[in-house]
């Protein structure tokens, strides 16, 4: 050996309580910032095209459908022009998209094909320090498109009040959200076409969910479905802020996306001790 | 670090030399089914510290099986396991912290650089930052891969990725190393660098487990094997003490034609001490085998080829499972 004796290494081995002694180690940064290098050498412009999506039904919908329609009225009865309508429900949806984009497809490629989590797992990392870091890796992205969008929309004018600036925090905890489920929903996924699946949930979701017009044009039974489903939450949430419409309405959004995240952390810790450390 | 620091004058890290080696991992009819199937049948060993010890069987044998639950991410079904005097089933994250596991397959991380694999997978171990790229680079000399730290992973040949997963393995100055058939699918002059990197491990002391079905590899790096088949343990000892029990001294494997094999078998009563008989050729076991061969000859029968070898632990394999390592 040509090095010299280094020093004993000092660090410890973490050690947790019992309960999350076998799942946690308090050190899902680690994953992040693995997440964070791994950035480096993807391309940045398909990490760009991302976020022009939204941006595009804006621009079309927004000029060509908004010069014919004039004022919508929102949940709580505030009438707002059909851009500052649909606005907050592209915010929403940016967000979705970039959390869903690296929940799914990447982790999907990083468990069954890149081997990532096996050698994770094979460290002193638990398995929610994995789902953790992932999660919030994933909702990064979403939170940058979202980011980038509110800019347009300040730009357009579509920020009607101050309370705007809450849309932030809240379209963090929508990526958070999804980014959760979604990495959940696809740790269970084992074939491509079983993947597809989460396509096919993803773009009437997209439409239907209060985007581009009130729920109200549905029957009661169909509007129901609708709010069962986390975009609705997101678009009232983050509509509700953009446009100054507050309720005390918004906080049951607010606990909707808690329960989702929560309900994915959960099954994304699972579902990695089950398959990696089993 | 243990696997940088020379042996401190006095103290070898021959099993001799500790007082009462305390076993580093001991298994008891160690036991993992999967539903019907039964991957690992009750197997029991230890491990001393300091020792280079080798699980040598078949594919589908149980040894992936054996390392997985020795590195605390396998559950067992039954029996019991205690890794560096803890049980994975409690204390899985601390077992970890203490092992290197090079895996059967390498998982490398693709989408990092060939440094950033050894600094990030320290990260995962909750190492510092600073003292973590130190070692990275200690790392990189020992795997002589220095000159390519900043290559991506899918441009590196077999041998080096290899070298790079036993780096990896190595970062977080484990006390026990396990290799899962370290060498397989590599070229014999890779599979030399590497023999010549894990020798150097284990003359400083570190603690090497390493499953391999080439008998080659076991005699070059074991201290004591055990042979596994079909789950179970079928023999134990040093690499020359099984050839000395279960074997001769020498071999002489003889050809005569895939057809006429069985058939000449039968004339070579007599002729050293036994005789196995494979589709391809003919083994005959002798102390002396010149002597052996000469005699073939003399009762007239002409080997297409004949060859005197050493025992080795295929031949041990072969005698206590009546099949071959490698089918």
């Amino acid at each position: 050996m040509t090095t010299t004796p280094a020093a004993p290494s000092t660090f410890t081995p973490p050690s947790r309580g019992r309960l999350l002694g076998s799942i946690y180690a308090g050190n899902s940064r680690a994953v992040l910032g693995r997440g964070l290098l791994a950035t480096r050498t993807s391309n940045y412009w398909i990490i760009l095209s991302g976020f022009f999506e939204p941006v595009f039904y804006l621009l079309s919908l927004g000029i060509g459908l908004g010069s014919l329609i004039h004022g919508v009225t929102t949940t709580t009865g505030q009438v707002v022009s059909y851009q500052a309508y649909i606005a907050p429900a592209l915010l929403a949806v940016s967000a979705m998209n970039g959390a869903i984009y690296d929940s799914t497809w990447n982790v999907f490629f990083k468990m069954n094909y890149a081997k990532l989590y096996e050698g994770m797992l094979a460290t002193s990392i638990g398995p929610f320090d994995v789902a953790l870091g992932e999660i919030a890796f994933a909702l990064l992205r979403g939170l940058l498109y979202a980011i980038g969008f509110m800019v347009v929309m300040q730009v357009f004018g579509l920020n009607l009040a101050w309370t705007a600036l809450l849309a932030l925090p809240a379209v963090l905890l929508i990526a958070f959200g999804f980014a959760s489920l979604g990495m959940a929903v696809t740790s269970y996924m084992k074939t491509f076409q079983q993947m597809d699946w989460i396509n096919f949930v993803m773009l009437p979701m997209f439409i239907f969910s209060a985007t581009f017009y009130p729920i109200t044009v549905y029957p009661q039974a169909i509007q129901y479905i609708i709010e069962v489903l986390p975009l609705w939450h997101g678009v009232e949430l983050v509509r509700g802020l953009t446009t100054g419409s507050l309720s005390w309405g918004l906080l049951w959004h607010v606990l909707y996306f808690a329960v989702m995240i929560t309900i994915g952390l959960i099954f994304t810790t699972k579902r990695l001790k089950a398959l990696f450390l089993n | 670090m243990r696997a940088f620091r020379g042996n401190p004058a006095g103290q070898s890290s021959g099993l001799g030399s500790y007082p009462v080696p305390q076993a580093v991992i001991t298994a008891s009819s160690l036991t993992k089914k999967y539903k019907d199937f039964v991957a690992v049948d009750g197997i029991s060993f230890e491990v001393a510290p300091g020792e280079s010890f080798g699980l040598l069987g078949p594919n589908g044998a149980g040894k992936s099986t054996t390392m997985r639950m020795v590195g605390a991410v396998s559950t067992r079904t039954s029996g019991d396991l205690s890794i560096l005097g803890l049980d994975p089933n409690d204390h899985g994250p601390e077992i970890r912290s203490q092992l290197g596991v090079v895996p059967q397959q390498d998982n490398l991380d693709q989408e990092l650089r060939v440094r950033d694999n050894l600094i990030v997978y320290g990260r995962y171990f909750g190492i510092p930052a600073r003292q973590v790229a130190r070692r990275a680079d200690e790392l990189l000399e020992f795997a002589q891969l220095t000159d390519r730290a900043k290559s991506r992973v899918d441009d590196l040949s077999g041998g080096m990725k290899r070298r790079l997963t036993i780096a990896r393995a190595l970062v977080n100055d484990p006390r026990i190393l396990l290799l899962d058939e370290p060498t397989t699918g590599l070229d014999p002059q890779a599979r030399h660098i590497l023999w010549d990197r894990l020798f150097r491990l284990k003359e400083q002391g570190t603690t090497l487990v390493l499953t391999t079905h080439y008998m080659d590899e076991a005699e070059q790096l074991c201290d004591r094997i055990v042979v596994v088949d079909k789950g179970a343990i079928m023999a134990e000892g040093s690499p020359a003490a099984l050839i000395k029990q279960y074997s001769t001294r020498e071999v002489v494997e003889v050809r005569f034609g895939s057809d006429r094999n069985a058939q000449v078998a039968t004339q070579l009563d007599g002729i050293g001490e036994r005789s196995e008989v494979l589709p391809d050729r003919i083994l005959i076991y002798s102390d002396n085998g010149e002597a052996a061969l000469t005699r073939i000859v003399e009762r007239g029968l002409s080997p297409m080829t004949s060859l005197v070898r050493r025992s080795s632990l295929e031949d041990v394999f072969l005698r206590l499972t009546g099949r071959s390592l490698i089918e």
